[in-house]
Formats: C-alpha cells, structure tokens, sequence
C-alpha cells in the first residue's frame, strides 16, 4: 500500500458513489421494467394490423421496443458467432464447408430470408404476437451474425502459438482456456464487429419491422415501422422527428454502450507496450468508480469464476478427453452430417419444386436485373472512392483536420442510410431525379463511410518516413500519390471496398424499391426484383433472384476482391 | 546413474510419406534428462530444437518413437512441467498477479492459497510491488521474470526454457541469467531440473551442467558432454574458452568431429603453483623416506607441528613435480621422488629441472619468452599481464614470487628485483640450450 493509492482511494470518494451507485440501480430497475412491457405485448394476441401512430408522443415507446428487438437479436447473434467460429475453428473436418456456408449466407441479402422466416414463426405461433416478433428479430439477426462469426473465427485461427502452448503446458481446462485466452483474444475484434453488426441491424430496421407479404401485412410497433409509414404517408414533419429520434438513440448507444466497450477492450490488445493514446469513456470511468458494482463483481463473477474454472471446467476438461474416443466422436459427426444432408437434400427438392414454375423470359429479366444493379453497384462504389480517397487521405494526414472530421463523419455515417431514404427522396421528387439515379445515391449513402474511415485508417498508418522522403526529393505531386500515398492506403482500401461492395448489393434491396407517399417506386434492378417478389409472395422469382444475387456476391468475392486482398497482404503491407 | 525424468527414445520428427517427399526434421535420436542437471540444448536456427522441447514436453508429438516420462509413454502435454517461452507468452490481459496464479487455478488450488503462493514466487523473482501491473506496463526483463514466476510457481519437476533470453536485450539477460543461476545454486528454485534450449554458445557453457549440440536437416545429436567447469564460471577462464570453441567447432563444421577436449590435458594453461620452496619439497621428501616412503597428510602435519593448510603446498608442488602421489589423505613418495632424494646437488638442479619443464607450464612459458629474446631478458610486467587473465593481482605477484623461486633452484633463469626483469643467465642459456 502507497500513498498513491491512498490518494486514489480519496479521489474516488469525490465523485460520489452513492449517486453512481443510485444510478446504476435505477438503471437495473428501468430495464427489468423494460422487459416486462415488452415481455406483456409480445404474449399478447396477434395484432395484424397494428395502426402504427405517427404522432412524436409514440416515438419513445417505438424507439424502446425496436432497441429490445435490436438487442435480443445482438445476444443471438454473438452467441451464434462464438458457437459457430468455435466449431469452425476447432474442427478441421467441417472448417471448410462451415466457412464457405458462411461466405454464401453473407451474401444473401437480409429480405430474402424475410418470408421464410416470418411464414414459419407466424405458423409456429398462430395466437401470439410473438411470432411475428420473432421473425423480426431473426431478421435483423441475420443481417447482424455473419461478420461476428467471421471475426470470432479469424481470432480464434490467430491466436499466438506460444500463448496457446502455455495454455497447454499448464493444463487449463476448457473454461479457464475459453475465458483466459480465446474470449479475451477475440474480444476486440468482437467489439469493433458489434458496431459494425449493429449499424448494419439499424439500416434494415425499416424493412423488418414493416412489410407486406402477399396478402398479409405485417407491422410491429417501432422506430422502423414509425419511420416506413410517415415515408408511405409523406409525412415530412413525422419522418423529420423518427429521423431525430433514431439519431439521438444511436448517439446514446454510442456513448452509454460503444465508447465504453471500446475503451474497456483496451485491456485486451495483445501488445508488448503501452499505447501512447488509448481510447477512454466517461461513462467506463464512471462505472469503474462504482463500489457497487465492484462488490458485485467480486461478490458474484469472481467466485464463480473461480468454481467453473477450478471445479467445472476441469470436469468437462477430463471428460472431453475421455470422450474423445474416436468412436463417440465419429457416430456423432456421421449423424450430424447425414441430419444436414437430408436438410439440404430436402431444400435443394423444394428448391427445384418452387423454380420449375419460371419460365425463361422471368430467367432473362433477372439475368438482366442483375446486369442494371452490378452496374449501379460499381458505379456508386467509384463516387464513393472519388470523394473518399482524397478526403479520408486529407483527414489521416493531418491530425488537426482528423480532430474536427472524425467525429462528424461517425456521427454521419451513425446514421442509417435507410432512414435518410425518405428525406433524400422527397429531395429527389422536387429535383426531378427518378429512382434509377436516386438508388444509387441512396446506395452511397450507406456504403461510402466504410471507405472513407478505412482510407483515414491507412493514411494515418503511413510511416512519416515515407512522405519525409517524398518531400525531401521533391517528388511531384503525382508521383508522390502514385508511389507514396496510393501504395500505402491500398490493403485499407481494398478492405473498404469489400465491405462497401456487400453493403452496396443489400442496399439495392430497400434503394431500388420504396414504399413512398402511398405509393411504389421503384427501378429495374435485382434489388427491385427480390422486393417486389416478396410483396407478392413469389417465392420463385424471390428464390431465383437471392440464388443470382448470391451467386454474383460470391463470385465476385471470388474473382476480384480476393485476389486483390492477396495482393494487398503480400505486396503493400507495411511490416512493422 | 539415477532414472531419467524424461526419455527419448528413437524420436523422430517427419512430415510427408516415407519416399523421395519426405521432410525429415529431425532423425531418431535417444536423449535422456536426469534430474539434478541444467541441460543446455543447442543447435543453429531452424535445427528443430524448439520442436524437440515440445515433443519432450508432450506439446507435440513425435512422428516416430516414444518419449517416456518417468517410464511411462506420454501423450498429450506432460504433467507438472512448465515452459519458460522466448516471447514471454502472458496473457496481456490478466495482471501480473493473475498471470501467476493462472496455473494454479488449472489445478484446482484454492484462491487464497492460489495468491499465497504466487505471491510469494513473485517475491523470490524480485517482483515485489508488480502484482496489479499488467505486463504492457513492464520492461522485457521484468516480463520474463513473471514468466519464470509462472513457471515456478506450479513446482515443475522440470523447467523448460526456449530460448529464455532471446528476446532480451544484452545486459538484462545477463543479469536475468545470473539470478536464475544463483537460485538454482541456493536451492530456491522449487524444480529439480533444467532444460534450456538455446543458439547462445556461451549461455550455454555458462548455465549448463551438460551441454547437447544439435546438427541441422535433420536434427540429430552432434555432441552431448558435461561441462566441467565449477560454479560460479567466468568467461575468462581458458577452460571455458575451450569449451566455447569446441561447440563452435562442431556447430560450423557439419562435418567434422571434433573430440571434447579432455580436462586433464586441457587444464587451464597455467595451472596455480603451490607456494612452496625447492627446499621445502626436499625437507618433505626427506620425512616422507624416514617413514617409509608414505605418510597421512594430517598425521605429517602433526608430526612437525604444522597447520594442515601450510602443509597443504608442499604436498602439492611435490605432487606437482611427479615427487609425490596424493590419494584419499595419503601421500606416497613416487620413485622420481626417491631419484631426486638420493642425488647430490648438482643432480638434483637437474632432475628439478626435468620435472619443472615438463609439468609446469609456467616455468616454461617463462623460458621460452625469454628464448626468444636475443637479449635473453624480460620486464616482469610481461609476466604480469600474461597471468593477471588468469589470477588475481595479489595472486599474480605471488605466483611470480614462486616461479622466481623454482626457476633458480632449476638454474633456469634469473630475476633482478631492481631492474625488475627476467633474464637468462649466459652460462644457463649455455646449459639449456643443448
């Protein structure tokens, strides 16, 4: 014991724990209540055709219901993630499949499963309101899961061999290795993928909480469904207020829950020194000040720690090697794997079922769709790249231009391109501009930041021995893009481009069909073809367009942007 | 000799099928570690040490073979070893404190006798005041000693270091591996052997009780022999720059073979001289025939009142001279002993001399660099910078004082204590240049 700590101890008192600790309860209160409102609509009876009020006094009980969804959705989706990376990462047999099954669910945009998913749960639950909200939040889990899943995995695959051979040495059992090594290792690239995921669930927030199928339409209480009826409606004063509503709940969330996150996953970076500017958090500050919940967690979280990992873990830890006995091992697998195959055999026969209506005028339309959105596609990722690369390379380069930027464009780019759609549209009517223009735009605007925050990442990474030379002989302009700045961003914006191009084919979805003042706009694209398909409870054409889209993403994954990420990690990547 | 702790047996490492394709990483090779001995396993980069230690430790497996531990054939990672690793392996975010206790919690201990010992292990490697730091915050040398904690603190009957001090710079490393020595020297280190794998030659000669080269493509044992040097060692010491360049030898000639240099031959290159006189050697040879030739060294003391410690050079020099054979407390006249004893004076010189060229390489040493002087004379500075490598300064002086000593009674040279020089005298350079 020092004097420093000591005088920590008095510091900590002024900042008084009772109020935190009274605030911290409150909260804990608020959500259990919280819980129990929700708890008490989703049991209620099916409410069909919930009248979806667009009156500003409604918005904050929309905006508490679409939070729970999003939220329950986030905790299936990370739970998914670290059971499926888990299982991918630890198993060598199934890796392969596993990964690409992986690859091609990403790029099956989120509608597409729309119908499948809400015709199930509405039939699982015939009575209950809770149905429909099921499907809602697997909707919004599938638009969530994928990345998280990829990361947990990537993490997993790349954790140090000595850290894992000291884990071995020392005997640790599954838990104490779970929750010492794996969880920790991954826990930073599980936040910054949260963020991700979770932005991604607020951008098809519109589209999973409202929407027509076949005859039925389906609506549930929540920002999204505030926000798609003042758009159906034309209510600017109504879409105005949804926007500012959504806009301040992303805000909160980004201060009560993702600064805090990140700054706590500082602990976990795995590096030798210290970090000269590490990311902080009022609010982690606040919390870690709270003597509640410190007691709590030494009360609670350590003993128990301290007996799974001691008791429980070391059981299962015996066990697992017991039961490796290849025999258990294999049947279970052969039984999986046959359970799977008759899944897919059965899907793969419905598949041919459901396609044998189409006739190959309905082939061709799609082909071409498909043709009209890669080029829509393309075309919004190269404005994109225009203003971004100069932009994002001005902002990394110049620290006092990044500290007014920064936090505008994450604001910016906080904001869901979806619920901006309605506002960019009536700008669109006015200027006369039709959808065929006006979703590219609307693609833009939900794919450039992805470029732009990576092109700022890579500028800033660039050695300032680089541009030193680059200034000291003089280079000119061009050469020094060519031959200093270009090379240096590349693997960042390659990274930039993938994302974007993914976000860009699901835009295409909402962007190229829109419910809006009553009626439908809508282009000739792909993205139309799946929308308007769904609305019609067309399952062929709906079947047939995801498998063209799918196909596309995968393929264009395949042949372009792996290659080019290949190129990035071997040739321009700077070794420290 | 004890059981081994670990054995190997015919362990070999390969990837491929057998044929044309086949990567052999290291070829069957035997290798037993016994408890009691720090072992240092040596080899050039990429030899396959590092995969030997984990084979030996159960981390890997062995494509063929077996390695048996404590008789038993092991699979999976061996119980109650640790592994001291070159990156340090922390976990960066646990505190150093929970660093430690980490393998103990896998065992099952009890939190407060989990923080007990740990703490402890933290004390006994100078870690006191670091328990609640996180190791981003500590220096290299100061990380690997939470490794060693770690390690240590589960009592491992043996440590395995790959490479401990690798990744450390210079100075600490030394320092780290003089600490880690004088622990295992005063028995606080809670483990009974060491197994260290290195590409460091002098590491490996400074720490090891017996030193294992690898060869390279496949590994395979080039050399394995003790290191017979006492504790603790100094790099300055000419047996252990032997010992150094024989293992460069081996590790920069693939093909050669160079045999260990052997101790007795290769003694240090001045051997200490017994302070004692020619004289003195005569008087004691002349008690030892009144006594029939024999005599226990306590028992002789005894008889003429002296301290066995005074008596102690005498012995020495005579043994020195191949007068006297020493064993077990007993000291025997030899026949060169009674050769010298029954001559007159002038055959005496001779048989002193005889025996001093031959078997004392400092009187020689002294001979020959006056030879090569046309002037036949030395400063004793020269002297004294050719032995303070090997002595003290005090020692040094004495050491001269001695050789001064025999060298007259051998009539071989000379010393001007004024002019403070070595010199040969005509007529002896006359003498002994026939």
């Amino acid at each position: 014991m020092t004097i420093q700590a000591l005088a920590r101890s008095i510091v900590g008192e002024r900042t008084w724990p009772l109020l935190l600790d009274a605030a911290v309860f409150i909260v804990v209160m608020g959500v259990a209540c919280a819980v129990l409102m929700v708890g008490h609509v989703w049991l209620g009876p099916v409410n069909d055709h919930a009248e979806i009020s667009r009156s500003p006094s409604a918005l904050p009980l929309y905006a508490l219901y679409s939070l729970v969804r999003m939220t329950v959705a986030y905790v299936l989706s990370m739970a998914f993630a670290i059971t499926y990376g888990y299982i991918a990462a630890y198993n060598r047999r199934v890796r392969a499949v596993m990964l690409a099954v992986l690859d091609i669910l990403q790029s099956i945009p989120v509608l597409s499963f729309l119908p499948g998913v809400m015709l199930a749960m509405v039939a699982l639950f015939p009575t209950r309101q809770l149905g429909v909200e099921i499907g809602s939040v697997i909707l919004i889990f599938t638009g969530q899961v994928w990345n998280m899943a990829f990361s947990f995995y990537a993490s997993l695959r790349s954790i140090p061999k000595e850290l894992r051979e000291a884990s071995k040495i020392y005997r640790f059992g599954w838990l104490q290795r779970f929750l010492q090594l794996e969880l920790p290792y991954a826990t930073i690239g599980l936040v910054w993928n949260s963020m991700v995921s979770v932005a991604g669930g607020w951008f098809f927030l519109m589209a999973c909480e409202m929407f027509v199928l076949g005859k039925r339409d389906f609506r549930l209480p929540g920002l999204g469904s505030y926000l798609q009826s003042a758009a159906s409606a034309g209510d600017t004063g109504a879409i105005l207020w949804g926007l500012g509503a959504m806009i301040t709940v992303i805000i909160l969330i980004d201060q009560l829950v993702w600064r805090p996150a990140i700054a706590w996953s500082e602990k976990f970076k795995f590096e030798q020194v210290e970090a000269t500017a590490a990311p902080e958090s009022w609010v982690l500050n606040l919390l870690r000040k709270s003597p509640l919940l410190t007691r709590v967690q030494q009360k609670t979280l350590g003993p128990l720690d301290d007996y799974m990992c001691t008791k429980a873990g070391r059981h299962s830890a015996e066990e697992g090697a017991v039961t490796g006995g290849a025999v258990g091992k294999t049947v279970l697998a052969v039984l999986i794997a046959a359970a799977l195959a008759a899944a897919a055999g059965l899907g793969v026969v419905e598949a041919f079922h459901t396609l044998a209506g189409i006739n190959w005028g309905e082939v061709l339309v799609t082909v071409e769709s498909a043709g009209a959105t890669f080029l829509r596609v393309l075309i919004s990722l190269a404005i994109a790249s225009l203003w971004t690369i100069p932009a994002g390379v001005a902002i990394g380069l110049s620290p006092r231009l990044a500290r007014i930027a920064q936090p505008l464009a994450q604001i910016a780019a906080s904001v869901p391109a979806t619920a901006l759609f309605p506002v960019v549209l009536l700008a669109l009517i006015k200027l006369g501009g039709g959808l065929n223009v006006g979703s590219i735009l609307l693609m833009l605007l939900g794919t450039q930041w992805y470029i732009l925050f990576n092109v700022i990442a890579g500028a800033t990474a660039i050695p300032s021995e680089f541009l030193e030379v680059a200034e000291i002989f003089r280079f000119s302009r061009l050469d020094r893009w060519r031959k200093v700045i270009l090379p240096g961003i590349f693997p960042y914006l390659i990274t930039g481009l993938v994302t974007a191009s993914g976000g860009a084919w699901n835009a295409s979805i909402i962007a190229e069909y829109f419910h809006f003042q009553g009626k439908v706009l809508s282009t000739f694209g792909l993205g139309a073809e799946i929308s308007s398909a769904t609305d019609d409870g067309n399952f062929a054409v709906l079947l047939l367009s995801t498998i063209v889209m799918a196909t596309l993403v995968v393929s264009v994954n395949r042949m372009l942007w792996r290659p080019l990420y290949h190129l990035a990690e071997t040739r321009y990547k700077l070794e420290s | 000799m004890a059981e081994p702790l670990i054995e190997a047996r015919k362990v070999e490492k390969f990837y491929g099928q057998p044929g044309a394709n086949r990567i052999q990483v290291i070829a069957p090779l035997d290798l037993c570690v016994y408890p009691g001995e720090i072992l240092a396993l040596l080899g050039p980069s990429g030899s396959g040490k590092s995969t030997l230690l984990r084979i030996l430790t159960g981390l890997a497996q062995a494509s063929a073979g077996e390695v048996l531990w404590h008789g038993q054939p092991v699979s999976g990672p061996v119980e109650n070893v640790s592994i001291v690793f070159q990156s340090f392996a922390l976990f960066p975010w646990l505190t150093v404190l929970e660093n430690v206790e980490a393998p103990l919690k896998a065992c099952g201990v009890e939190a407060a006798e989990r923080i007990k010992r740990a703490t402890q292990m933290l004390d006994t490697v100078g870690l006191d005041g670091f328990e609640n730091a996180y190791p981003k915050e500590l220096s290299g040398g100061m990380k690997q000693r939470v490794g060693f904690a770690r390690a240590l603190v589960v009592e491992p009957e043996i440590l395995f270091m790959d490479e401990p001090f690798s990744a450390l710079d210079v100075l600490t490393a030394e320092n780290l591996r003089n600490e880690l020595l004088d622990l295992w020297e005063d028995q606080k280190m809670p483990t009974q052997t060491i197994f260290i794998v290195t590409h460091n030659i002098d590491e490996a000669v400074l720490l090891a009780d017996r030193v294992v080269v690898l060869g390279k493509n496949p590994a395979r044992i080039r050399t394995d022999f003790h290191v017979d040097l006492p504790r603790p060692r100094d790099h300055k010491n000419p047996r252990f720059g032997e010992l150094v360049d024989y293992v460069y030898t081996v590790l920069t000639q693939p093909e050669a073979q160079p045999q260990v240099p052997s101790a007795t031959l290769a003694k240090p290159h001045y051997p200490m001289l017994p302070h004692a006189r020619p004289g003195g050697i005569a008087g004691l040879l002349e008690i030892l025939a009144d006594r029939n030739g024999r005599e226990d060294i306590h028992l002789l003391a005894d008889l003429l009142s002296f301290e066995v410690d005074d008596m102690l050079p005498i012995v020495e020099a005579a043994a020195m001279l191949g007068f006297v054979t020493v064993s077990e407390g007993e000291v025997e006249m030899t026949a060169a002993g009674h050769e010298f004893l029954d001559a007159d004076i002038l055959r005496k010189k001779e048989l002193f001399r005889a025996a001093a060229l031959e078997r004392v390489p400092l009187l020689k040493k002294i001979l020959s660099a006056l030879e090569t002087k046309t002037d036949r004379t030395l400063p004793d500075e020269f002297f004294e910078d050719l032995l303070d490598e090997h002595f003290s300064e005090d020692e040094t002086k004495l050491q001269l004082e001695t050789a001064i000593n025999w060298g007259r009674y051998a009539e071989l040279f000379d010393h001007d204590s004024r002019g403070q020089r070595f010199f040969i005298p005509q007529e002896a350079a006359a003498g002994t240049a026939q």
